[in-house]
């Protein structure tokens, strides 16, 4: 079963594709690009289409999706959490 | 899916151009001409008002989209005849000779010095004759390459970039070795993204023109906003689906143009593509704006990819809807044309994805009415530069 999937190798985060997962609960994940597995325990309840981070993050740092930035985080993030706008914005606009 | 043969039924008009459905619509030119125009849909039936709220002292560049926009609605091979309703009849005279210019039947009637009454008598009149006409109008066997495709998704969540928009870069790189032409646009919903879509540009002229299309929807950005558009773009439904950047929006937004192929060509607002391959157009990314920009450039058939479930649809162009969030499907079902939840379980590669998408795009064009068309949602959204003077 997939909990989450990220897009390709690299990207510090992955998007939760199952309703319900909870703090707590280990994830499975599928790199999609690469095909291939990964596993992160969640340390939040994390909604459906939302993110996962798989690293640790400290303010400043930049953030990759489909291998490309996405944007600032703007307050730590523990591998496991939810990565979404309390914890992350954009460098644009 | 081998397309070299493909083929699909559509309906053949006096430019060449190939339509996919049959409609006659009363197509008015301002905002004080909708009650004529309804009034003429009500008493002729099978035919098709497209009201909208403007039209009126709108000059310079925002009167031409306006024009561009109606005529080009009017010149699209899924509207077999129209009638045009006015206040001036001038302007009326202006929309109904571009549409004429395809050689399909129009015809215009002034509301000034005549009322309300005698408008929709005599537009009646000739709506009747058009309907009737149209419905002798046949469907051919046509090769894939006279079907127009666009696209644009809307309400996306993280989904849409990892299943349903990947689904239609499949399918659009499988569409377009075979001389179909493609167009995608959502300019602001680029940003972060933008130097992917210019690295995928045919040549350095074409570069340019997107960059200069880019650059200048980016300084209407600037000049007007009041934060870093959070809740607009991305929407709060964006947000709430997970999205939380305007870059990751976009980085799956452009998911949609596949991997392999070119952006041949840029497109001003409902501009008309002079040629195959994969268009890029200028364009707002709302959805009923962005798909009537595609309607009047001449699209026959629209791929729209949603995430947390818009429910949009066209008057004139059938916009099949696909979807890859679990919730999406179950809770709005009877919106979702194409169902590839299984990309996201690892049961449906995104091939096979890709091929689903086409088999609808056929059953789409030869005479399946989509789920906004059967759910009556014709949204027809002028865009606005600016300002009335």
């Amino acid at each position: 079963m997939i909990h989450f999937v990220v897009h390709e190798e690299g990207d510090g985060v992955g998007v939760v594709v199952v309703e319900g997962v909870k703090a707590g609960q280990e994830l499975s994940g599928w790199i999609m690009e690469d095909d291939k597995d990964i596993k992160v325990v969640a340390r939040s309840d994390i909604p459906i289409g939302h993110k996962v981070a798989l690293k640790d993050y400290k303010p400043g740092d930049t953030v990759i999706k489909y291998g490309v930035d996405i944007g600032k985080v703007v307050a730590t993030i523990k591998q496991g959490e939810h990565a979404h706008v309390h914890n992350i914005k954009t460098k644009r606009w | 899916m081998d397309l070299s043969k493909a083929t699909f039924w559509g309906y053949k008009r006096a430019n060449g151009r190939v339509g996919v459905r049959n409609h006659v619509i009363i197509l008015p030119v301002d905002d004080i001409s909708n009650a004529a125009a309804e009034a003429v849909a009500n008493n002729i039936k099978g035919t098709m008002a497209l009201p909208h709220p403007y039209g009126r002292l709108q000059f310079g560049a925002d009167l031409d989209l306006h024009f561009r926009t109606l005529i080009g609605t009017g010149c699209n091979p899924n509207v077999a005849a129209v009638v045009v309703i006015c206040i001036e009849e001038g302007w009326g005279k202006k929309v109904a000779d571009g549409i004429a210019a395809t050689g399909k039947p129009v015809s215009y009637f002034g509301i000034e010095q005549h009322g309300d009454h005698d408008t929709i008598m005599r537009a009646s009149k000739a709506a009747k004759e058009f309907v009737q006409w149209a419905g002798e109008q046949r469907r051919e066997e046509r090769p894939l390459k006279d079907l127009w495709v666009s696209t644009k998704c809307g309400e996306s969540d993280t989904t849409s970039g990892c299943g349903s928009n990947p689904t239609v870069g499949n399918a659009f790189d499988k569409l377009y070795p075979h001389g179909v032409t493609l167009c995608f646009g959502e300019t602001t919903e680029l940003t972060g993204g933008e130097h992917l879509v210019a690295a995928r540009c045919r040549d350095d002229k074409v570069r340019a023109r997107f960059q200069f299309m880019f650059d200048r929807y980016q300084e209407v950005v600037e000049r007007h906003k009041t934060s870093d558009l959070m809740d607009s773009q991305p929407t709060k439904g964006n947000i709430e689906g997970g999205l939380t950047t305007i870059e990751e929006k976009a980085l799956g937004n452009i998911q949609k143009i596949g991997r392999k192929c070119m952006v041949d060509g840029v497109l001003d607002k409902a501009e008309a593509p002079t040629g195959p391959g994969l268009w890029f157009m200028d364009s707002s990314s709302a959805a009923a704006e962005m798909v009537t920009l595609c309607a009047a450039a001449g699209f026959a058939v629209h791929f729209f990819p949603t995430g947390q479930g818009n429910v949009i649809g066209n008057p004139i162009l059938p916009v099949i809807k696909l979807c890859a969030n679990p919730r999406t499907v179950r809770t709005m079902g009877e919106h979702i044309d194409v169902d590839v939840t299984g990309l996201l379980r690892r049961e449906l590669s995104p091939d096979a994805a890709g091929d689903k998408l086409l088999e609808y795009m056929f059953r789409t064009a030869n005479g399946r009415l989509t789920a906004a068309e059967a759910l009556g949602h014709r949204e027809f959204v002028l865009t606005r530069l600016y300002e009335s003077a």
